[in-house]
């Protein structure tokens, strides 16, 4: 499609995500939350929806959904109340899911986030309910299986306004969810596990229109990777249709990752009617303001709060603020070795050109990084107090990576510390100076360009090690005598 | 010496060592035998289980510390009891063994209580008069031509007939009181919250409330303050202390109590309960009691209110059983979908069906304003009636039901005379009162009359003192059997 053609329409798209909480049990029973248990091990008469079993809601859940919705600056309310939405389903064991539907408990949130513009953006969050997961059936050549282990697992559902008008704003949202959410240990991120799950309402309209387009659910978004592809996949579709005189259709849509297209699911005269209704087994959630407040003193320092403090505390880009509070733990890394080495800036391009990288060429999270930050500190003192020069340093590291052997260690069976001693490198310069006869002649007749053919052949002689500032005043005052 | 059919009997007995609890099993177990063919009370009978377990107590001394030591119970089908069949009166939970077990039942066993057998309800405990179970109707020990009254009507005809000497049953609309009173028998509903539904298979979560069946006021109390109290498996149970009930009912007085009526109730009542009716409150104001009329508008109401929440309720917690994860499941279906239609086309009765189509219509998108929530408000309205009505008296008397027993059959064709026996009792429930039917009399025929109590929220003490006093006024009800 053409980009005059692509430019006469503006997309509206709103997110609707299911993040599954951190808790260890269940949201209406004692069941263990716990992914990857063989089917079936982890299940109750509540979770598999026994005749009499009745739900009760875990406060555990309750205080994670408080910590979602203050860390995207909601408003929580004193009462809530629970819901059933019913339809049938063979991974639903009840025939109704316990939802929160007209009073969720969290409603008027936002969030911030930066385009690679250099923009920021604001996203309205319209509310976060909480939720029971359903089981996961399963199709095998022998038939159809059900696994209740994941069904009564606690969810929270963050549906936003619809305030993104093109994948990268709803894809830069949807990190920046991931990572507050992880920040306020509500929910660990995981989309392949389907602990961070995306469902996405898209529609188009003539740019400056009004009115909003008929819209689409996009359903089984299942990566970040796919997340923009499928959206942008799914404005193009309903622009062409548009433009080719055809209604868009209400509808339901699955991603097709293999193929990458969207498939109709299900047409709007087959949309469910869910039937809501207050959960009479449950009594009003009442959140009251002293407990919520206890929950906010509790709460972690968030995404955007941290990179406002490091550009602020240590002269950090936005851009390099960004990346080192990607997660909260390399956040922290990050702080602490800055805070044992004293030097910032030389952190964060540690931080940032070395460990990432060889994390992530090692497939390795900050979390199981084989230098501890206090390592990484120590060899950040060694260049800063020129025991080692900083060539030498990136040997050091490679060396720390590769064994997890700290800094003092390496140098020192390595014999790779810095030569500082003015015996020694005087030495080494009369060496060179003897078996370079013809070069100190030139140099001694005005060729002073030539300093710096001395300079690298002292280095080499040192294999490196020399102090190089004072190799550079040694030669000079040597050959200048 | 004979078993005595009552709690107090029993306790005492054992006591004196006048016999032991297996002994007073056996004998119970004959009398399921000798009856129950006639009565269809019972669905399933485990004499082995009830035999150990009446063994294992033998070897106890009956003590203060089991309040219900030997005292067998029959347990509604609708209730869970480890290893026993669950069937709520329904086919499509045939062959289902309950893997746990209701908190209510399991508080009783502690207490020394030995389940004798499961009992036949209305499906799902949806009806009057037990003819919709699944499982054949069960006949009243007074007239086997006659209704024993429902959902509970095995319950009830369980005790009747001397086939257990306690019973539980489930009340949504005055499933325990309606039986209670066509059986001649004490029947509680206590308020809601006060007994944990947990184990119960659930009919209307709003309404549903678990309650004794008793010869006695007293023996209603004792297995009431057994198996009361919060339960941690239940959200809806409510964590205010139990008293013990039995405590002072000997001395308990009508004497200065404020009794109120609804004049506006009592039209359309048949002439001989209203006859028995008013006998009962001429003793209570011979008692002392202070006899007041109160209006309870909004109650005319109530019937229709009942219709929309209760079948709402039902259609979604009926939804699980749907033949995916236990319970019957159609051997023919070809599709996940016929799976669905047809298990449930199956495996519900036809009163099960209505409700679960008129619940499902009120909850629909587009309807859900003018009949769900429209009978939400009617609900406040109604509870609010009540609470005005306690201003100016303690408890408030009605005939529990506006017929005595009727006979099989005479009601079946037309489901809103079968729901007008429940017209005294559902309010009691939406407002979610505490109310207990006391035998008042003899029909014509000799069928029992029985007489409502309703008290305040949480108030069964005050209940269970009122009726005892007027019982010990009214002088000894007959049994069954003794009649005539």
């Amino acid at each position: 499609m053409s980009e005059e053609i692509r430019d006469k329409y503006e997309a509206v798209i709103g997110l609707e995500v299911h993040a599954q909480l951190l808790t260890r049990s269940k949201m209406f029973c004692g069941c263990e939350n716990r992914f990857g248990a063989s089917p079936n091990s982890l299940i109750c008469p509540v979770c598999t929806g026994q005749p009499g079993a009745l739900p009760v809601v875990n406060r555990r859940a309750v205080e994670l959904g408080v910590r979602a919705a203050l860390a995207i600056g909601g408003k929580v309310h004193g009462e809530s109340v629970f819901a059933r939405k019913n339809y049938f389903y063979p991974d639903l064991p009840k025939g109704y899911q316990i939802s929160q539907y007209e009073k969720p408990f969290c409603t008027d949130g936002a969030l911030v986030v930066r385009l690679k513009s250099g923009e920021e953006r604001r996203i309205g969050i319209q509310r976060i309910h909480f939720e029971e997961d359903a089981g996961k059936s399963m199709h095998q050549s022998a038939g159809s299986f059900v696994n209740l282990n994941r069904a009564g697992v606690p969810l929270v559902e963050i549906v936003t306004h619809p305030d993104m008008r093109n994948s990268h704003e709803a894809g830069q949202y949807l990190r920046e969810l991931r990572t507050v959410l992880r920040y306020a240990g509500v929910c660990d991120g995981n989309m392949e596990q389907g602990n961070f799950r995306c469902d996405a309402n898209i529609s188009v309209r003539l740019r400056g229109a009004k009115t909003f387009g008929t819209r689409v659910e996009l359903k089984n978004i299942n990566s970040f990777r796919y997340v923009e592809k499928a959206i942008d996949f799914e404005i193009d579709r309903q622009i062409e249709s548009v433009e080719r005189g055809e209604a868009v259709r209400q509808q339901t849509r699955l991603w097709d990752s293999a193929q990458g297209v969207t498939q109709v699911m299900r047409e709007k005269e087959e949309a469910h009617d869910y039937r809501y209704f207050p959960e009479p087994d449950l009594s009003v959630l009442v959140i009251d303001e002293a407990w919520r407040d206890r929950v906010a003193r509790d709460m972690p320092e968030l995404p955007e709060a941290k990179r406002r403090r490091l550009m602020a505390d240590h002269q950090l880009s936005a851009y390099d603020a960004g990346v080192l509070t990607a997660s909260r733990e390399l956040a922290d890394y990050y702080e602490r070795v800055v805070s044992t080495s004293g030097n910032a800036k030389a952190s964060a391009n540690w931080v940032m050109n070395e460990l990432l990288g060889r994390l992530n060429a090692a497939g390795k999270e900050i979390e199981g990084s084989p230098v501890p930050d206090r390592e990484l500190a120590a060899l950040i003192r060694k260049v800063d107090s020129a025991e080692i020069s900083g060539k030498i340093a990136k040997v050091v590291f490679e060396e720390m990576f590769a064994t997890g052997k700290g800094a003092d260690a390496v140098v020192r069976e390595k014999g790779l510390a810095q030569i500082s001693d003015s015996s020694q490198l005087e030495a080494a310069i009369h060496k060179v100076i003897a078996d370079n006869p013809a070069q100190t002649q030139e140099y001694r007749a005005g060729k002073i360009k030539l300093l710096g053919f001395f300079v690298g052949q002292v280095m080499k002689e040192t294999r490196g090690q020399a102090n190089p500032g004072m190799v550079n005043e040694l030669v000079k005052k040597i050959l200048d005598r | 010496m004979g078993i005595p059919l009552e709690i107090a009997g029993l306790l005492e007995g054992y006591r004196k060592k006048a016999f032991k609890p297996s002994e007073a099993v056996d004998a119970f177990l004959k009398t399921i035998e000798a009856v129950n063919p006639g009565l269809n009370a019972f669905l399933e009978v485990r004499a082995d289980v009830a035999r150990s377990q009446a063994r294992a107590l033998d070897a106890k001394q009956p003590t203060d510390g089991l309040p219900l030591f030997g005292v067998p119970v029959a347990i509604k089908d609708n209730f869970l009891v480890e290893g026993w069949k669950a069937t709520a009166g329904s086919r499509i939970l045939e062959g289902y063994v309950s893997p746990y077990t209701a908190t209510s039942v399991q508080r009783l066993v502690d207490a020394g209580a030995v389940v004798i057998g499961k009992t036949n309800c209305d499906e799902f405990a949806m009806g009057s008069s037990n003819e919709n179970s699944a499982f054949g109707p069960c006949r009243n020990p007074w007239d086997p031509a006659r209704v024993p009254g429902g959902s509970s009507g095995g319950s009830a005809a369980a005790v009747a007939a001397g086939c257990a000497a306690i019973s539980l049953g489930t009340d949504t609309g005055g499933s325990i009181r309606q039986p209670a009173s066509l059986c001649g028998l004490v029947g509680v509903k206590p308020s809601y919250g006060r007994v944990s539904r947990y184990g119960v298979v659930a009919f209307a979560s709003s309404l549903d409330q678990v309650g004794p069946f008793g010869l006695t006021t007293w023996d209603a109390a004792r297995v009431l303050e057994v198996m009361a109290g919060h339960d941690p498996h239940d959200a809806t149970s409510s964590r205010r202390e139990v008293p013990r009930y039995t405590a002072g009912l000997a001395s308990a007085t009508l004497k200065g109590v404020r009794i109120g009526y609804a004049p506006a109730w009592l039209e359309g009542v048949e002439p001989e309960v209203r006859a028995r009716f008013d006998e009962a409150l001429a003793v209570l104001r011979s008692e002392g009691a202070v006899l007041c009329e109160v209006a309870l508008p909004h109650t005319k109401y109530a019937l229709s209110t009942y219709y929309l929440l209760a079948p709402s309720e039902a259609s979604s917690n009926l939804a699980r059983y749907d033949g995916v994860h236990y319970g019957l499941r159609s051997k023919d279906a070809r599709s996940g979908e016929e799976i669905y239609t047809r298990t449930r086309g199956r495996g519900f009765g036809p009163e099960v069906k209505l409700r679960i189509m008129l619940g499902t219509y009120a909850l629909s998108a587009g309807y859900y304003d003018a009949y769900y929530l429209r009978a939400n408000q009617v609900r406040g309205l109604i509870s609010g009636d009540f609470f005005g009505a306690f201003g100016k008296c303690d408890c408030i008397v009605s005939p529990t039901s506006p017929t005595t027993a009727f006979k099989l059959g005479e009601k079946t064709d037309d489901p809103l005379t079968m729901y007008l026996s429940d017209i005294f009792t559902l309010p009691v429930n939406l407002a979610g009162l505490p109310g207990l039917s006391v035998p008042c009399g003899l029909d014509s025929k000799g069928l029992p009359v029985g007489l409502q109590l309703i008290g305040r929220a949480f108030d069964e003490q005050g209940l269970f003192g009122l009726a005892s006093a007027y019982e010990r006024a009214r002088g000894k009800f007959p049994l069954a059997g003794e009649k005539r």
